[in-house]
């Protein structure tokens, strides 16, 4: 019942692991961002308070969330912002580009934003006659090489830096070949200046959007942020309709979470709060600044009361750093925005579970992701849930294409265990076939290919336990 | 269509909310205090941002702008943007003879108007610091028409003004004791340190778009 050209991340997972550099670019950047976001946390007693008064803020904030989203609407309208809403990536992609239009410009430049690695942004505008440059470092590269994220916070991760030294040889005219990570550094900054000087507009993400003040929140060490957002005249960000909190002083506990979670900094280089474009006297800032808050789904997951917590997420990534699949998969076989613990959750709800419920199933279920998640979303309890979600057959779920898991050979299989034991003469014949014809069946036959690839093939024993047990002379209860 | 969308979708917030929203964490999250006692603040203030590479110039109420002049021409920085009428702007200029290098530029016109100087031709920024935060190692800015945003970004070098006086512990405290909430400024920024990425290898590296330098002059 698979969706029509849904990824598979079976294959593609196997694909990764045989790419023995790619496992080593991601084992050894997991293993360095495990160890930065411990050392933040030595003390258990302040990590457990500090992620209890996290979690709290962002459930009180999703409790409130259609009001608290209003609030905000006013709030930024009476600072001279212009709020737009878009339900759907596509609508959202339009009304950014009216927004370009309606000034003309034809150059964009973008801070990091998530959001628009959903709508597909760069890819849309590019069609439509826009240059879209990225200019968060990890970003630039892999836009360079037409590749998607492979981590929410560190793009370019699966790229070590001789591959990226090729990269820029190949794609920046002038570029010095050079393997040091301050050289192609520099490289970068000079190709970005330049950008930065002559965009018409600048894109954002947020990272926190505060209701009371309208002030919106972007966390970043680069400056490219600051320079997507105070240099040119025109800013849009972009948000995903969750990211609204109810106060400003909701946002140090989740600053201090959010950095020191993500890599392990204390606080990011800057944290940039705007509340209002240029004002009377002011020598620069934006003349304009646009707020796209975007749905794409999160309505959806709103719904429903335990799934909610799935929009508590403030995209710190450690539930990614500490995964055992994602470091030995990477990002990107999940053919997912979202890759890793929270991908695994949240893309299923987003895409469907017709296209996307392997997703739920590429987990261990270790609790590694749980344990570290700065808001205390239970990943762990919502990966069953939506296990359990993609196998139903009775209505009344707000879950995309629930039941869209659901395969005909797998429910027969289930109804035959079901006869099979419900009838004593049945089982013993079943037992019986079992035993008989297990060794002619190959291992790797049909179905029982998925358990047999990475398994041996399971042997049945010579007699069964009704027969032993009757042998011994004790009644067959 | 917007209109339609926006209704949409509070449409469909509006239908799945909980009536009643849940009481924890409903009261407003306390800040940690007296973890850093006042004289603890600056020390940790200076290794915090040490740790990321901020210089620090140390001078008093008197002497810095000269301490900043000096520290400017060891550099070797011809030019130095400031804003002429921020708090500490006219003081910063009375240290500096037209002829002597460095030459001080006025941020005092439109953005349109500077943005090829700033771009290309200045060495360094100068600002003063509203305040700092001894529990991560920041630098608390409002940008204002007389001290602009692009002063602390797109020069090489950020010089800030700090006084010791106006460090706080937290970022929660600053927020509360100083009531942001009843005025917020079109831009406020937190600074810790000099523009850094580790997007490539997650190996450190300074200055990829703002300031290659960050130097907290200290009062």
């Amino acid at each position: 019942m698979s969706a029509e050209g849904a990824p598979d991340f079976h294959a593609s997972s196997s694909k990764a692991l045989r790419d023995a550099p790619l496992r080593a670019n991601f084992r050894r950047a997991m293993d360095g961002l495990m160890a930065k976001r411990a050392a933040q946390f030595p003390d258990p007693a302040e990590w457990a308070a500090l992620r209890a008064r996290a979690a709290a803020v962002r459930a009180r904030s999703l409790a409130k969330l259609p009001e608290l989203l209003e609030a905000l609407e006013a709030k930024c309208v009476s600072n001279g912002l212009k709020v737009h809403w878009a339900a759907t990536t596509g609508e959202a992609n339009a009304t950014v580009l009216s927004i370009l239009r309606a000034h003309g410009a034809t150059r964009l430049v973008k801070g990091k934003s998530m959001v628009s690695e959903e709508m597909h942004l760069n890819d849309f505008l590019e069609a439509n006659g826009v240059e879209s440059v990225e200019s968060d470092l990890g970003e630039y590269i892999i836009q360079l090489d037409g590749e998607t994220p492979s981590h929410i916070i560190m793009p370019a991760i699966h790229k070590n830096r001789q591959q990226i030294a090729r990269l820029f040889g190949r794609k920046i005219r002038d570029a010095v070949y050079s393997e040091e990570v301050d050289a192609l550094t520099a490289t970068a900054r000079r190709v970005l200046r330049q950008k930065f000087f002559e965009a018409q507009a600048g894109l954002s993400g947020v990272n926190f959007a505060v209701a009371e003040t309208g002030t919106l929140c972007l966390v970043e060490n680069e400056g490219n942020g600051r320079m997507s957002t105070h240099v040119p005249p025109v800013h849009i960000a972009l948000m995903g309709l969750e990211k609204v909190v109810e106060r400003l002083e909701d946002v140090p506990p989740l600053l201090t979470v959010l950095t020191r979670s993500a890599t392990g900094q204390p606080i990011s280089t800057y944290f940039n709060m705007i509340t209002a474009p240029r004002g009377p006297g002011e020598k620069d800032g934006p003349r304009e600044i646009h707020l796209v808050i975007l749905d794409n789904g999160r309505s959806r997951i709103f719904a429903d009361g335990e799934l909610r917590a799935t929009l508590r997420c403030i995209r710190c990534g450690a539930c990614m750093n500490h995964c055992p699949v994602y470091t030995r998969v990477g990002g990107h076989a999940y053919q997912a925005i979202y890759p890793g613990p929270i991908g695994k959750i949240l893309t299923p709800q987003v895409e469907g579970l017709a296209r996307r419920h392997d997703l739920p199933h590429a987990s261990s279920l270790c609790h590694a992701c749980t344990e570290v998640c700065p808001v205390e979303i239970p990943i762990t309890r919502l990966l069953v849930r939506l296990r359990a979600e993609s196998a139903r057959s009775s209505a009344g779920s707000s879950v995309l294409d629930a039941g869209g898991g659901r395969s005909r050979l797998e429910d027969l299989a289930w109804a035959g265990w079901r006869a099979a034991h419900a009838s004593p003469a049945l089982y013993r014949m079943m037992t019986r076939l079992v035993r008989l014809a297990s060794p002619f069946v190959p291992s790797r036959f049909g179905p029982m290919k998925a358990w047999t690839n990475v398994r041996s093939k399971p042997r049945p024993a010579r007699r069964t336990l009704h027969e032993l047990v009757k042998e011994k002379g004790l009644g067959d209860g | 269509m917007a209109e339609t969308s926006r209704e949409a979708i509070l449409g469909r917030l509006r239908a799945a909310a909980d009536p009643a929203p849940p009481d924890r964490g409903a009261a407003a999250p306390d800040f940690p205090s007296g973890r850093y006692l006042p004289s603890e603040r600056l020390p940790r203030l200076r290794r915090c941002m040490e740790a990321v590479r901020t210089e620090f110039v140390e001078a008093t109420e008197e002497g810095w702008p000269s301490a900043v002049r000096d520290f400017l021409v060891a550099q070797g920085a011809r030019r130095v943007a400031y804003g002429p009428s921020g708090p500490d702007g006219p003081a910063f200029a009375a240290a500096f003879r037209p002829g002597a290098p460095p030459e001080l530029v006025p941020y005092d016109r439109p953005v349109e108007e500077m943005k090829t100087a700033l771009f290309t031709d200045i060495d360094a920024g100068f600002t003063s610091a509203r305040g700092g935060i001894a529990e991560t190692g920041t630098l608390v800015l409002w940008p204002s028409p007389a001290e602009p945003r692009l002063l602390s970004l797109v020069p090489p070098m950020h010089v800030a003004l700090l006084r010791a006086a106006t460090i706080r512990e937290t970022f929660g405290e600053t927020l509360k004791v100083e009531n942001w909430a009843a005025g917020m400024p079109a831009n406020a920024l937190l600074i810790s340190g000099p523009s850094k990425t580790a997007d490539i290898e997650q190996t450190l590296a300074y200055g990829v778009h703002g300031p290659k330098r960050l130097v907290v002059v200290l009062v």
